[in-house]
């Protein structure tokens, strides 16, 4: 086995984040075998049948029935020992970051997270983005994670593959951490991730009584409104619009982008977007380098006069 | 209740970034150092539940050259009981596993029944060092915490997971936890804060005391990204700019 993709449930099927991290390691190159942990294993495998991998590991364990970070990286540290892989990959997911690094910790194998190339070596970003560094790794294994739309799920190659049950060998002592069920704190209507169309606002729109204008240009659009983190910490619009690494994953056909600067943390749950329309006054936006079209001006002058043209 | 608090002294954000002539990190002589922004929020969390159980010591840890001694020096300021300063030179700290083991080793004796982190350094961003100590020390670990409640021997803490979705997890003390940004109001330190913390103790380990052998992960270069979209830029007046986006919905992106 070179390649071994940890695969993540994402409430009863296939985290996004995990078949980009297939089609990553398709790109790598090599025999690959994904690994499915839990109640559904056997539901995510069969999400995989069509697709060009080796075989799917399922393992369902009482103990990892439901994700826990105690149980998940015991589990991943038997298979990696059994199974020999050269390189352990998967999303860099929330829950990646929680129980990946204990996996690197058990193993003594390193851990190089939030990759979003492998053209020029394992490229990960540094320095808030500012710039980006070729990592490399001596150790005979490595475990990488690749950055939320670093690979496209559209390129996973389709094929076939077979499943295998894994024997793990856990015990109720590994589990020391109690979960509680999973919760939405503001539960909202609005599904982002379907969403063809987004108008997307970010402090750029100054004040609250602005937010108008950025849903009545999505109403003339027939799109559905998202903002920053910041504009959604105002209270200015509910939690359930926040696009960004502590929000949704977006990938639209457009992204109309209002007053948002592109801090990092916003940019990886939008850069997959088909198109990026921004409108920022500031020319150095960060915002700009992403987009497709890039309009230098004032939201407030321009954003009104376009709800007009677009109703005529 | 003992807590430590890993910190670490990163570039901060308006400083210039240039690169070495060898290319493999950037010239730190002509960068200004701040705390690293998430590590704020680990000591006010810190303080916090010292604060909420009525006594306790929070101690600050730090690995790097001697400049690292004023983030210390700042949590002591805003009310940390002493600092442990693990003296690094030379080649900037890339990989996390012997940067664990390293602070590992000199945590161990410590006994701490927390030790909280960061979610992420803004340098290298590699998220998982307070893990990694967690796992190494035998403790349990979450991460991500926007909320912690300390209740007799377990610490009950709020993690945010994607989407709007958050999860309550109990893990037995001790524990590693790593703190999501934003879940406190990171205080200002006093002026009597920053006069005491002269008086507080920093305990120095040198290099030889703590280091480990075998690096096997590094940063062979660093470079300033190139983007790869093509961008229409549209600047001018507003009306043109208008016309010009109706353009686009209607015949590029065709959602009109």
């Amino acid at each position: 086995m070179d390649i071994l993709v940890v695969l993540e449930d994402n409430r009863g099927s296939l985290h996004r984040m995990s078949k980009e991290a297939i089609a990553g390691a398709q790109k790598m190159g090599g025999s690959i075998s994904a690994l499915a942990i839990g109640s559904n294993a056997d539901t995510l495998a069969g999400e995989l049948s069509g697709v060009d991998i080796t075989e799917v590991i399922t393992i369902n364990h009482d103990l990892v029935s439901s994700y826990n970070a105690d149980g998940y990286s015991e589990v991943v540290k038997q298979v990696i020992e059994s199974e020999s892989p050269k390189t352990i990959v998967a999303g860099h997911s929330y829950q990646t970051r929680d129980f990946m690094p204990r996996v690197s910790a058990k193993l003594d194998i390193p851990f190089i997270p939030d990759i979003i190339s492998m053209d020029d070596g394992i490229v990960k970003q540094v320095l808030n983005a500012k710039l980006n560094a070729s990592c490399s790794s001596t150790a005979e294994q490595m475990i990488l994670s690749f950055q939320s739309a670093a690979f496209s799920e559209e390129n996973m190659a389709s094929g076939s593959c077979t499943s295998r049950s894994f024997d793990s060998n856990l015990d109720s002592a590994t589990v020391r951490a109690e979960s509680e069920e999973p919760f939405q704190e503001a539960v909202g209507g609005v599904d982002l991730e379907s969403a063809e169309l987004l108008v997307s606002i970010g402090r750029g729109i100054e004040k609250e009584e602005n937010i108008q204008l950025a849903f009545d240009l999505a109403k003339a659009l027939g799109a559905e409104v998202s903002a920053s983190r910041p504009v959604v910490d105002s209270g200015w619009v509910e939690p359930f619009r926040q696009v960004g690494s502590s929000g949704q994953n977006v990938s639209p056909k457009l992204y109309f982008s209002l007053g948002i600067s592109g801090a990092i943390q916003h940019v990886v749950g939008m850069k997959g977007s088909k198109n990026i329309l921004a409108i920022n006054k500031d020319q150095d936006a960060p915002i700009f380098e992403i987009a497709d079209y890039a309009v230098v001006g004032d939201l407030l002058e321009i954003v009104p006069k376009l709800i007009e043209a677009l109703h005529n | 209740m003992k807590i430590a608090v890993l910190v670490k002294q990163v570039p901060g954000s308006e400083t210039a970034l240039p690169i070495l002539g060898n290319h493999n990190w950037i010239d730190e002589e002509q960068v200004s150092f701040v705390m690293n922004p998430p590590d704020n929020f680990a000591i006010e969390e810190a303080l916090l539940i010292k604060e909420r159980a009525g006594d306790g010591e929070v101690v600050v840890v730090s690995m790097g050259p001697a400049r690292v001694q004023k983030v210390i020096r700042e949590g002591l300021a805003k009310g940390a009981d002493r600092g442990i300063h693990l003296e690094e030179d030379g080649q900037i700290e890339t990989d996390p596993l012997s940067v664990a083991k390293s602070i590992s080793s000199i945590l161990k004796e410590e006994n701490f029944d927390l030790i909280l982190s960061g979610l992420q350094s803004d340098d290298t961003g590699m998220g998982q060092t307070g893990i990694l100590i967690g796992e190494m020390l035998g403790m349990s670990t979450g991460t991500l915490a926007m909320e912690t409640d300390v209740q007799g021997n377990v610490i009950r803490v709020k993690r945010e997971l994607e989407s709007g979705w958050f999860q309550w997890v109990i893990l037995p003390l001790p524990a590693s936890i790593s703190i999501q940004s934003g879940l406190n109001t990171p205080r200002y330190p006093s002026l009597r804060g920053i006069m005491g913390a002269k008086k507080k103790e920093i305990k120095v380990v040198s290099s030889s005391g703590h280091q480990t052998d075998s690096i096997l992960q590094s940063i062979d270069k660093v470079f300033v990204s190139q983007t790869s979209k093509q961008t229409e830029v549209i600047e001018g007046d507003a009306d043109a700019a208008v016309m010009r986006i109706v353009e686009i919905l209607k015949s590029d992106i065709k959602v009109l």
